[in-house]
């Protein structure tokens, strides 16, 4: 039998997490963040060998064989790039919030907070590798359990009933997809194997019927709870900011992103033909949620709140241009899942320092900040930069790939979509004129008197860097998303539109 | 047929796979002499290892028949002239019953938390508040009859499980009730509110029986048998007859309340708050494991044939179910009542592959999950989940009394992480959430209820599961984020009898939610009902 790398991979964060529960507390958050980079440095070495000596490490058992799952573990090249964003992500967060449950912050201890970051992406980790619809079910269900904890064990005042929002709609979500499972479990039944793997339930040639549309509809009704949509978004808002910087970061940067990686798992691989049914919806839905993403973030005076919503407008793109169902859109959309990770993580861990010293989360109780913490008005820039997409940065190529990507199928909504990432530039930079520029002021000479040390410089540069170089240099994600792209192109059966102009010919 | 009322046929025995229950039978028997003739210091231990001992010895026998070749030929199955089956889901309901009925047991045990007593009075025959009553809690005295008590109630239950015949039937739900009926009324606290949910209890299960008992004269009348085989021989050629279709509704209408299903759920909340806690533990997983089973006999083998008649109906009964439990549980303050509530939607979680009635005989795709073995698979989710519960229960406590106010329980969560972190696993895995055995254990409950074609119900279901998640998420928040405002609770140091039950149910509720497929599959092989042919 193989050694069970990817298994190893996933179970790292959470046997850490056990670790961590047991020793001192005092030791507890060095042995997290070693555990985290041991999961850092064990990913790449794993995707090294892989690339290297092209073994298959797809592994599979049994599990649950009277239902027809089983354990099975696989990476295509959406997975490896999601996993290698989640396990950089982790050690940042864990890094920037070094001091969280220290003081008087928050209820439980840091060793608590620690344990459950890890949980997190140990869930996540799964998620993103399993090939199996119920496994998949199971983790992306049990990431709600320690993120719930860490929305309501440390942060602002209310966070007890934002972590009750965040963990019903959850739930909510996820129960109506468990009814899309059962019910693809029973089609699978009826269509001869009962067997709950993605790769086989994609080969199923379902008729198209009010049953699997409405399984479709939960299914998808789930994602965009997850992956807020509107109108199913608002307890995005609330559950960051009521969290701690580092825990909205995690849960925009990673969680979220299983809303999206499930439309395309799912959605798209399952039941492509009840996804171009309800496309016009959907891409409908996906316009409001960009244009109202981005107008709420111009209106609101909670940072926090800020860049949730900033990230309400980026997922709408990122469905769009899901169900655009070109490959250059879904490539874009899952580079997209990539860059917004790093982009919003960096974000919200560098406004989150600001909010630390200043003690308020309102954008007009800053100003001035760029004369006495250069630094952090600088990463704040980058970072803002990055998440409207400015060239040079890797979201600017993913937002161009979805819109060019969605321009060939749909050419009046990608027009529709384009002044979005006008907004963009609005909400992004009116916050930092708001909060950076400007005369300083008497409460910003007041709270604000160090700039960024070097641990919270730490927990950023290895963001700030990724979406730098892949800004410049994206193809080796970009060759890793190809096969996957072309595989649920294949699946669903679509093929890219024909250019019409073809020109120096 | 008339012809063998005048026959002698002597009965055919078969003593090794009867033994299980023969076994507890004894042990019950054995708890009254002790009670007789062995002196009061050592009463106590004696009567706890002598349960023990018994209910081991039982499921050490069941493992032994588990292979015996007996349970897989109807013929060689027909015991006492067929009024007992021991078959497959027999031995499966047994294990359950006899092994959870050990944990509960173990619990009535402790006697950390009240300075050396049990959970139970002192006197139950003294008047509450009375000197008498002052008088024998001080002479330290204790009822180890609960004992025994218990012990018959689950052997009531063994004979209701391998039923296969209406007195049968009858006489195991009495073997069952009655001891039930003292052990509520034995609180050791609050004794009034105990003795009126006793009394409740009693004459709201004697109507239940005597329904049921009607319902049995009915089918009597319509078949001219008791037996389970004759009946489904007697349904076949008569849709229709309202003698029938009477009989059925009045059995149905006695088993659902043991079940405690809406509309006949009304005495759940009231018993289970006032009764002992680890009799509250024992009765909310022994009982409801007894009944369906029965129900799940009755209504498969002997009474499969007027599936389509009986289906629909169970469905309302189980929507019905599911609702009121989850919403009425929402706004209970109290955290019996709340459990008590959860247990009635429970119920009705139960009851939607029970109507899906996925079997080989209904068309069901082989090598998948059965209504039956996934009915199974919940109890033992269910049971983990509420006996742990109860459990620590026990243990939220103010100046030696037990609290189940909510209001109390704000902040355990930071005063004591390690007992609410377990209470946490059985509230996750009551609720369904992935990585626990209850999560597993609803999956393949709707996915039966659809395979049977009910996927309209196993809508229902999930709807009323999104629901039902809200009960514990409350509980969770007060526990965990709350702060406490006014008089708190404190966990009491629990002594090794509660430990052990805690551990082997965290124990149990995580590790059948995260490798669940052999008990499954052993599920799977024992879940065929036996009907012989030709009793």
């Amino acid at each position: 039998m193989m050694f069970p790398f990817l298994s190893v991979l996933a179970l790292i964060p959470a046997i850490t997490a056990i670790v961590v529960a047991l020793v001192k507390p005092t030791l507890s958050r060095y042995v997290g963040l070693v555990g985290a980079l041991i999961s850092l440095f064990y990913t790449i070495g794993v995707l090294v060998f892989v690339k290297v000596s092209s073994v298959l490490i797809a592994e599979s058992l049994p599990w649950l064989p009277a239902v027809g799952s089983a354990y099975s573990l696989n990476l295509d090249g959406m997975g490896v790039v999601m996993v290698a964003v989640t396990v950089l992500l982790v050690p940042a967060v864990l890094v920037a919030e070094w001091h969280t449950g220290m003081g008087e912050t928050g209820r439980y201890s840091s060793k608590t907070f620690v344990a459950l970051v890890l949980l997190v992406s140990s869930f996540s980790l799964f998620t993103f590798m399993t090939f199996d619809l119920l496994l998949f079910y199971v983790f992306f269900e049990a990431t709600l359990i320690p993120m719930y904890f860490l929305i309501g064990g440390w942060g602002g005042v209310k966070r007890g009933q934002a972590a009750a929002k965040f963990l019903l709609f959850g739930l909510a979500g996820g129960l109506i997809m468990l009814f899309g499972v059962i019910g693809t479990s029973v089609l699978s039944a009826r269509a001869g194997t009962l067997s709950l793997d993605f790769i086989h339930l994609g080969q199923l040639n379902l008729n198209q019927t009010w049953v699997t549309h409405m399984i479709f509809i939960c299914f998808f009704v789930a994602f965009a709870l997850k992956a807020p949509m509107v109108p199913a978004h608002i307890w995005l808002p609330d559950a960051a900011e009521e969290t701690t910087p580092g825990g909205a970061a995690l849960m925009v940067g990673i969680l979220d992103k299983l809303g999206t990686f499930g439309m395309i798992r799912i959605c798209i691989g399952i039941f492509p033909e009840e996804a171009q049914w309800a496309t016009p919806v959907i891409l409908i839905l996906a316009l409001i949620s960009i244009f109202y993403g981005a107008f709420a973030a111009i209106g609101s005076k909670n940072l926090m709140r800020l860049i949730a919503y900033t990230s309400i407008s980026h997922f709408g793109f990122m469905v769009m241009c899901i169900f655009a169902m070109t490959s250059q859109s879904i490539s874009g959309s899952i580079f997209y899942m990539v860059n917004h990770a790093l982009a919003t993580g960096a974000l919200y861990l560098v406004i989150g320092y600001m909010i630390a010293r200043r003690g308020s989360a309102n954008v007009n109780d800053f100003g001035g900040i760029i004369k006495v913490a250069p630094l952090a008005a600088g990463f704040t820039l980058v970072a803002g930069l990055a998440c409207c997409s400015l060239p040079g940065t890797s979201p600017f190529v993913s937002e161009f790939m979805a819109i060019a990507g969605t321009w060939s199928h749909y050419p009046v909504i990608a027009a529709i979509a384009i002044p979005g990432t006008v907004l963009a530039a609005v909400y992004i930079l009116w916050m930092y004129q708001r909060m950076m520029t400007g005369p300083v002021t008497e409460a910003t000479r007041k709270h604000i008197t160090t700039d960024l040390s070097w641990r919270e410089r730490l927990a950023l540069i290895p963001l700030v860097v990724a979406f730098l170089v892949l800004g410049f240099y994206p193809q080796p994600v970009l060759n890793e998303i190809a096969p996957t792209t072309e595989y649920y192109m294949t699946s669903a059966g679509v093929t890219d539109p024909e250019a019409k102009i073809e020109e120096g010919r | 047929m008339m012809l063998t009322l005048f026959e002698f046929i002597p009965p055919s025995l078969d003593y090794l796979l009867l033994a299980p229950f023969l076994v507890v039978l004894g042990t019950a028997c054995l708890g009254i002499l002790v009670e007789a003739f062995v002196p009061r210091k050592p009463r106590f231990i004696v009567q706890l290892v002598l349960a023990v001992l018994g209910l081991i010895m039982a499921l050490v026998l069941i493992v032994w028949n588990w292979g015996s070749p007996n349970l897989a030929d109807p013929w060689s199955d027909v015991i006492i002239s067929g009024t007992v089956m021991i078959d497959g889901p027999t031995m499966a309901f047994w294990a359950l019953l006899f092994g959870f009925g050990l944990l509960a047991i173990i619990l009535f045990a402790e006697r950390n938390l009240h300075a050396g007593a049990t959970s139970f009075t002192s006197s139950a025959a003294s008047v509450p508040g009375s000197n008498a009553e002052t008088e024998a809690a001080d002479a330290g005295l204790v009822h180890t009859e609960v004992f025994p008590l218990a012990i018959f109630a689950l052997s009531g239950a063994g004979l209701l499980v391998a039923a296969n015949d209406l007195l049968v039937l009858f006489i195991g739900l009495e073997i069952l009730s009655l001891p039930l009926y003292v052990m509520v009324g034995l609180a050791r606290h609050r004794r009034v509110v105990s003795q009126e949910a006793s009394l409740k209890y009693f004459l709201l299960g004697a109507m239940a029986s005597a329904i049921l008992l009607f319902g049995v004269a009915f089918l009597f009348g319509h078949t001219g048998s008791f037996d389970y085989a004759a009946l489904s021989r007697g349904v076949t050629f008569s849709f229709g007859d309202s003698l029938l279709l009477a009989g059925i509704a009045l059995i149905g209408v006695g088993l659902l309340f043991k079940i405690g299903a809406v509309p006949f759920h009304s005495w759940v909340p009231d018993v289970y708050q006032g009764a002992p806690t680890p009799v509250t533990a024992f009765m909310s997983v022994c009982t409801k494991t007894a009944a369906v089973a029965a129900f799940l006999r009755l209504f498969y083998a002997g009474l499969g044939g007027m599936r389509l008649t009986w289906q629909p109906v169970l469905a309302g009964v189980a929507i019905l179910t599911i609702l009121v439990g989850s919403i009425i549980a929402i706004n209970q303050m109290d955290i019996k009542r709340v459990l008590a509530y959860s247990a009635v939607s429970h119920a009705g979680f139960i009851l939607v592959p029970l109507v899906g009635a996925a079997t080989l005989t209904s068309g069901m795709m082989p090598g998948t999950a059965s209504s039956v073995a996934s009915i199974m698979f919940y109890l033992v989710a269910y049971g983990f989940a509420a006996l742990g519960a109860f459990a620590i229960v026990t243990l939220v406590r103010s100046q030696g009394r037990e609290v189940t106010d909510l209001a109390a329980w704000a902040g355990i969560g930071k005063r004591d992480p390690v007992i609410a972190v377990i209470f946490l696993i059985f509230l996750l895995s009551m609720a369904g959430i992935p990585l626990t055995a209850g999560f597993v254990g609803k999956y393949i409950a709707f996915v039966a209820a659809w395979q049977g074609g009910y996927w309209w119900l196993a809508m229902a279901g999930v709807l009323g599961a999104i629901i039902a998640v809200y009960i514990y998420v409350r509980v969770v928040q007060i526990m965990f984020f709350k702060d406490p405002d006014g008089p708190t609770a404190t966990i009491t140091q629990a002594g090794p009898a509660t430990w052990i039950v805690m551990i082997l149910c965290v124990i149990g509720t995580v590790a059948f939610g995260i490798v669940p497929g052999p008990l499954l599959d052993l599920l799977q092989s024992v879940s065929t009902f036996i009907l012989p042919a030709g009793s």
